[in-house]
């Protein structure tokens, strides 16, 4: 998207609770500017994870639909296979889709369930004042890991799209991240084209998407984007890890 | 079309479809995995939706899910399933969205025993999820009643936007016996574009449908936990079934039972009514709501000594029973709870311990 | 074609993304605070700005537009 530059239909007017500088509104801009372009903002219906984005319906102007923690892919899953002509995504975040709701997540992506769903990673459960994750990076610190996080005791950070990568059923799986616009870029053509692939009924699609997190990291936002870039991206590499193809 | 023989379970699973139903998501669990093995062959068979879960959890909030986008669903499942869907069915009940859930009882407490109970009363009617919410329960005491209630349930699920549960039992999951599917228990289509997630464009309306539960404003989550009590207030009005049974002679002790150990009741009372021994049953068929002022009635006649509480469980139903009774007439329980069903024999003989008792 | 360049002024939490990303240093934090607290960012040098977009879609609350202005105006180059 170039010049003009306007906010999409698909977002709401509301300014949002996030944190300054938290690219948690990027990420919910591409997707509203992937729904305006593929005009089906009439037939979407978003399903909001417990998380900092709990109130992602606020900014989004179509159907949605709350879910329990984690739970999402099972709340999509209902109403993809009642509905199958509704245009259905997930937005979760850490805690949501690499915790408690890992099963939920494993399972609709190996049934194939032809929803889509946005996993943001940003290393840390930001709503709940920034506890570990599972993806949490080693050594570092978190409210529940004061003296980092020690990987002989709680494990290595989990990759959730070389995880999912490993099913044998056909799916889009991508890591993308939006800290740089130059990422962003590749962001939006990721999310457009998992976007693409359920209006075709092809498959599942996942975009993990490397986010910062400044409040819960303890950094200023521009210091927690070079901290994304330089401690995550080497670990969470970008790119697609499986196409339908 | 006639009656015809079917195993519980298919039969309630059969319910569902002649209700109007097409949507099935379940977990198999003893002992009601037939019901998602017969939907399995036989909804695609009417082009509805079949879904094995990957767990209880996950089904209550697919069926959550498929509800909020405005079509009609339901799940089966047996007690420790049924307590995995806890935080759906509060979900469901706090956004209002209409599901039909069916607890086939089994033995418990934790993994327990997979013969029948009916151990989940408390949980249905008091405590099937966190927060201020009831679900409607119904008990049928045999398959066809099984089916009836099945069909009538989802029209009362959107009548009143929230979660419905039939509370049977392993006996009539399993059991076979004659049954028809009453044209007239299928449920109308319902009109949801006011709430429902089915597309704006669908609805041809710019205004969005939004399904939540969560409302952090402590007034407006106030105004909303009194409208969902409205509701419970009016199922308590409009939804209480009961069956009196010997009702009107003049018995020394009334029985409250339901579901399966009723039938047993039954026998009980026809044998003791040969030896001019007169026992009242009164049978709740809605446990929420309760029948209570049916029950205070026929606690109250003259001629009853004391009230007899028969369950398979150790005594859930009892707490009811003696709200109902009102402290006019001693209650007592009588019951079994590791899978075995009470013969009419042991019936008898509590009913007669009581009388004992009570005559002093 | 002419744009027009606009910040929301009082969407904008002042986190410094597009002053950071811009490539021609266009923009700076404002020592006003705006309605919500916040000091937001505004065109230092506006002159300078080539409407590539860039501090629009690194902003994370859509507080920067760019719109087309079909009569030349004299403020834009």
């Amino acid at each position: 998207m170039g010049v003009p530059f306007k906010k999409p239909e698909a977002l709401s007017d509301m300014h949002t609770h996030y944190c300054p500088g938290c690219t948690h509104g990027v990420i919910h801009r591409l997707v509203a500017e992937t729904i305006d372009e593929l005009g089906v903002r009439g037939r979407t219906v978003g399903v909001a994870p417990v998380g900092c984005a709990v109130l992602a319906y606020n900014y989004f102007t179509f159907d949605f639909q709350e879910a329990a923690h984690g739970r999402a892919p099972a709340v999509a899953t209902g109403i993809k296979r009642v509905r199958p002509d509704l245009v259905v995504f997930t937005y979760q975040g850490d805690g949501d889709l690499a915790s408690i709701g890992t099963a939920e997540i494993i399972h609709a992506a190996n049934r194939g369930e032809k929803f889509t769903t946005i996993f943001v990673n940003n290393a840390v459960y930001g709503m709940t004042g920034g506890q570990m994750a599972p993806t949490t990076m080693p050594d570092q610190r978190t409210t529940t890991s004061p003296f980092g996080r020690n990987v002989e005791e709680v494990g290595m950070p989990v990759k959730i799209a070389e995880l999912l990568s490993a099913l044998a059923t056909p799916g889009y799986i991508t890591r993308q991240t939006v800290i740089k616009p130059k990422y962003i870029i590749r962001a939006k053509k990721a999310i457009k084209k998992a976007f693409t692939y359920q209006l075709e009924n092809r498959c599942f699609s996942l975009v993990e998407v490397i986010s910062n997190c400044p409040t819960n990291w303890g950094l200023t936002p521009l210091e927690s984007i070079k901290w994304a870039e330089e401690t995550m991206l080497p670990y969470y590499q970008l790119g697609d890890y499986k196409t339908p193809e | 079309m006639g009656k015809v023989l079917m195993k519980g379970n298919e039969a309630i699973g059969e319910a569902a479809i002649r209700a109007g139903c097409l949507n099935y998501f379940a977990y198999p669990i003893t002992p009601q995995s037939e019901v998602a093995e017969y939907l399995s062959r036989r909804l695609p068979e009417v082009g509805g939706v079949f879904l094995q879960g990957e767990s209880e959890v996950a089904v209550s909030y697919m069926i959550y899910g498929a509800a909020g986008a405005g079509e009609r669903v339901f799940t089966t499942s047996s007690s420790p399933g049924i307590s995995l869907m806890g935080e759906g069915l509060s979900y469901c009940a706090g956004s209002e969205c209409p599901v039909v859930v069916v607890n086939i009882m089994r033995g418990g407490p934790g993994l327990g025993g997979i013969l029948p109970s009916q151990a989940d009363y408390l949980q249905a009617t008091k405590g099937m999820g966190h927060g201020d919410f009831r679900i409607l329960v119904m008990a049928p005491a045999s398959v066809q009643e099984a089916v009836e209630m099945v069909m009538a349930s989802f029209s009362l699920a959107e009548k009143y936007r929230g979660p419905v549960m039939i509370l049977g039992d392993g006996l009539i999951g399993q059991m076979m016996e004659p049954v028809e599917f009453p044209e007239h228990l299928k449920a109308e289509p319902v009109n949801k574009d006011d709430w429902a997630t089915n597309g704006m464009g669908n609805r041809k309306s710019e205004k969005r449908n939004l399904i939540r539960s969560m409302i952090l404003d402590p007034e407006q989550l106030n105004a909303h936990n009194l409208a969902l009590k409205a509701k419970y207030e009016q199922m308590k009005r409009e939804e209480v079934r009961y069956e009196p049974y010997n009702l009107d002679c003049d018995y020394r002790i009334l029985l409250v039972s339901y579901g399966t150990m009723s039938r047993v009741c039954r026998t009980a009372i026809d044998q003791l009514k040969e030896e001019g021994y007169e026992v009242g049953l009164l049978r709740p068929q809605t446990l929420f709501p309760f029948p209570e002022e049916a029950t205070t009635e026929a606690a109250s006649r003259e001629s009853c000594r004391a009230v007899l509480s028969v369950e398979m469980s150790m005594g859930q139903m009892l707490d009811d029973v003696e709200r109902a009774v009102m402290g006019r007439r001693p209650v007592s329980w009588y019951g079994k709870c590791g899978g075995e069903v009470p013969t009419p024999e042991e019936v008898i003989e509590a009913i007669k311990r009581l009388d004992q008792s009570v005559t002093h | 074609m002419a744009y027009c360049h606009s910040i929301e002024k009082d969407r904008c939490k002042g986190c410094g993304l597009c002053v950071e990303v811009c490539p021609k240093e266009v923009l700076e934090i404002s020592s006003e605070v705006n309605t919500k607290g916040y000091f937001p960012v505004y065109q230092a040098r506006p002159e300078d700005c080539v409407f590539c977009a860039t501090c629009c879609r690194m902003c994370p609350d859509v507080a920067i537009s760019i719109t087309e202005e079909p009569e030349a105006k004299a403020a834009q180059a």
